[in-house]
């Protein structure tokens, strides 16, 4: 917003006059939002990493996450709420960096609905159609405002569309928070938008309530036509409703695909864990079609793996088929706990080593003998993302490197002080300290997931940077762990610029 | 106070010496001013007194001219505190909280040491004795009363509703005058309130800065009780108390606009 556009604002030339009086069918198949290379720092945190993105028109997108995984921060980015650091979006060819949120042919619903409270509930969703300019040849300037009667029928097929017909009248801090999601629903769609944005906007609402305005979103976004970009953390929510998924943590894009997709073929573990139950294995790919994993080797559908690769392996619940009586699987197991959960029973059962979760429609007792039979239709092959750590650091004495924010022993054969370095730590490299001051640096753990044998930890240092930790304990979300590493297992390299901006990640 | 038993012992006990003081400092003086306030010279209940506060040419000009010092400075300090404290309240500034500090410190300084300092440096511009003067007396004296409610509304204030403004198409300008000037109503009247009832009753910037056309109702209240003769006292009481009233009135007034400006938000915590 520069000063001019303040200025301009007092006397009434606010806007550029709104481009479709009546919104132009909208073609799907094509890119209605591009968002290119965008980067967001906040304060020295990345919050969003060299993302790109492309939305088509009318399909009903959910940017799904875990809570800082920067979902909301991209929503508020199309928004116009946000300047990128780097990169730039595109709506509809056009490059909207520079234009201010409220030229922005978008709206949005509030996560806590942002209703004016000054205003009742007809005002509240008129508010935007009072300032619309639209298009008319007839009129002096060929823009005109809308008349009272037509903000008022505009409203009220508005209201009617979100089941509010007779409220009108009633003041927002009256309704229920279903009514208030509605009403904010109302005034972001009565402006016309070629994109809605909705930020969390069910997340307040109670467990029933929150499932019908899934399928009342849904059904409006089917009737209304237009690209729908939905933020939220609950997998079901996100796989319910979308047509494509975007799956993002740590502010980079995990997978984009369509929901049955995302839960079948998961690119990797972070999207298995996340999206829905699942057994998450270590394994090794020995050759095309053949997988080993807790000892066995199993025939699977995937290929195109390197020989012998270690993979990640996830298996869904309910595609293991549990029979009584051992010997008659690819593992013998005993169920250890069985939970009903209305149409299934879900049973942990332990077998090589491993609990596996279980759904299934038959009942087994806690302390049964059991088979598990994976077909290899539903095992999945996922690509490790990372094999071993990376960072950059230098050399500080003898024996001693500096990276993430400490020193370490490593032996540094070879490299003289002050010598910028790449360091290589395997993930079983690495110890966590339950006493952060045991540790030479702090860190968060932010993900742990177990492996079958061992589980894989994340941790995040105070100079944001990730270690993967292969681990035989399991660690909380969020504690505060120290770092220590085994030296002896550490690679070092000489850091030479332009080889390293080519592998990023 | 000794309690025998701590068993015994209620809290609402604590509320006693306030009660005490009170009764003593609130209701009684109440009392008295009522019972001058109708009394008559020869002992008597009248409301000669009354009468007198509402026919003598002289008070009426004083209470206009009171209630019209109290506006202008009021309305001029008001214009000046909001941008002031929409500065402060705004990104950049907000983090900053020495800033805020630094219009409330005065505050802390006395209130006459300020007001003669205030007069001496008018003095050395040129600016004497008079209505403009008394002016800038007030709203130099009662700035920081209005800057702190309008800033802790602003401060306070969703920033949701800008963005949803914005989001809803309206221009910086437009989203000042629809969204956030209702929504801050409420930090403005209480600033006003606070300005204006003390103005009202105050006369010591007036009488130390300002002319004969700032001899407020105050002033001739003191007046009335300092140079006592016969009949004054009754007199000056219901002055007082005519003024009480128009006070208890503005407030009211200020209530119901409050209420009615800042119905907050419920529901939809995240």
């Amino acid at each position: 917003m520069n000063f001019l556009d303040k200025i301009k604002g007092l006397f009434g030339k606010k806007q550029a006059p709104a481009e479709t009086p009546t919104p132009a069918p909208q073609k799907k198949g094509e890119n209605i939002i591009e968002i290119k290379g965008i980067t967001k720092v906040f304060d020295g945190v990345t919050v969003l990493d060299d993302l790109s993105l492309g939305i088509k028109r009318a399909q009903f997108v959910t940017l799904l996450g875990p809570s800082g995984c920067g979902k909301t921060t991209l929503l508020r980015l199309i928004a116009g709420f946000e300047t990128p650091t780097e990169g730039e979006i595109y709506i509809e060819g056009v490059p909207i960096t520079g234009v201010p949120p409220y030229k922005r042919p978008v709206n949005t619903v509030f996560q806590k609905y942002a209703l004016f409270p000054h205003l009742n509930v007809f005002k509240n969703v008129a508010f935007g159609l009072k300032l619309k300019k639209i298009a008319d040849p007839t009129a002096k300037k060929g823009v005109r405002k809308y008349t009272k009667q037509e903000i008022a029928d505009k409203v009220n097929r508005a209201l009617k569309l979100v089941g509010l017909e007779d409220y009108g009248h009633r003041d927002v801090n009256s309704l229920s928070g279903g009514q208030q999601q509605r009403v904010a629903i109302a005034r972001a769609i009565v402006c016309e938008p070629k994109v809605l944005l909705l930020d969390e906007p069910l997340g307040a609402l109670d467990l029933k309530m929150r499932k019908e305005m899934q399928i009342e979103l849904k059904k409006m976004h089917e009737d209304l036509g237009i690209t729908f970009i939905f933020v939220t953390h609950d997998q079901e929510e996100a796989l319910t409703m979308s047509d494509v998924v975007v799956v993002m943590n740590d502010g980079i894009i995990q997978q984009i695909d369509r929901p049955k997709k995302i839960y079948d073929e998961p690119k990797n573990a972070f999207v298995a864990d996340f999206i829905g139950e699942s057994n998450l294995l270590s394994g090794v790919m020995e050759k095309d079609y053949t997988i080993s994993f807790l000892g066995k080797t199993l025939t699977c559908v995937d290929k195109g793996f390197e020989k012998n690769e270690r993979v990640d392996v996830v298996i869904r619940p309910e595609d293991i088929v549990i029979k009584a009586g051992q010997n008659k699987g690819h593992f013998d197991g005993v169920v250890m706990t069985t939970v009903f959960k209305g149409t299934y029973y879900e049973m942990i059962v332990l077998a090589s080593d491993y609990e596996f979760t279980v759904q299934s429609q038959s009942e087994f007792r806690p302390g049964a003998e059991v088979s598990l039979e994976i077909v290899p239709d539903s095992i999945h092959i996922m690509k490790k993302i990372l094999t071993i750590n990376k960072y950059l650091g230098s050399v500080t004495g003898e024996n001693l490197v500096s990276f993430c924010g400490g020193e370490f022993e490593i032996p540094t054969e070879g490299f003289e002080t002050g010598d910028e370095v790449v360091v290589y730590v395997p993930f079983d490299a690495v110890e966590l300290t339950d006493d952060e001051a045991d540790g030479v640096i702090g860190a968060a753990v932010t993900q742990s997931i177990y492996k079958g044998t061992y589980y894989q930890v994340q941790v995040y240092t105070d100079t944001d940077e990730d270690f993967y930790i292969d681990t035989a304990d399991e660690w909380d979300m969020d504690d505060r762990v120290g770092v220590k590493i085994d030296g002896g297992k550490v690679r070092l390299e000489k850091y030479e610029p332009a080889a390293d901006e080519t592998e990023a990640e | 106070m000794t309690e025998k038993k701590a068993k015994v012992f209620r809290p609402t006990a604590f509320a006693f010496p306030y009660l005490a003081v009170t009764v003593i400092f609130v209701i009684v003086p109440l009392i008295l001013v009522l019972v001058y306030a109708f009394r008559g010279s020869d002992g008597g209940f009248t409301f000669d007194n009354f009468r007198k506060v509402f026919t003598e040419k002289e008070t009426l000009s004083q209470l206009g001219q009171t209630i019209g010092i109290a506006a202008l400075s009021t309305l001029i300090c008001l214009l000046i505190a909001y941008p002031v404290a929409y500065i402060l309240a705004s990104e950049p500034f907000k983090k900053i909280a020495i800033l805020s500090l630094l219009f409330i410190i005065p505050m802390w300084i006395n209130f006459m040491l300020r007001i003669f300092a205030l007069k001496s440096l008018l003095s050395m511009i040129g600016v004497e004795k008079s209505y403009g003067a008394a002016v800038i007396g007030m709203v130099y004296d009662f700035f920081p009363y209005m800057l702190l409610p309008i800033y802790t509304v602003l401060s306070n204030m969703d920033k949701s509703y800008v963005e949803a403004s914005r989001d809803l198409g309206a221009n910086p300008v437009a989203t000042f005058f629809k969204v956030t000037l209702p929504l801050s109503l409420p930090g403005v009247i209480s600033g006003i309130s606070m300005m204006f009832m003390p103005i009202f009753s105050s006369y010591a910037i007036t009488e130390a800065m300002g002319d004969m056309g700032t001899s407020v109702i105050g002033a001739k209240i003191a007046s009335l009780f300092e140079n006592q003769y016969y009949g004054s006292y009754g007199y000056g009481s219901a002055l007082s108390f005519v003024l009480l009233v128009l006070v208890l009135v503005v407030m009211l007034i200020g209530n119901v606009l409050t209420n009615r400006a800042s119905r907050a938000p419920k529901g939809g915590k995240a």
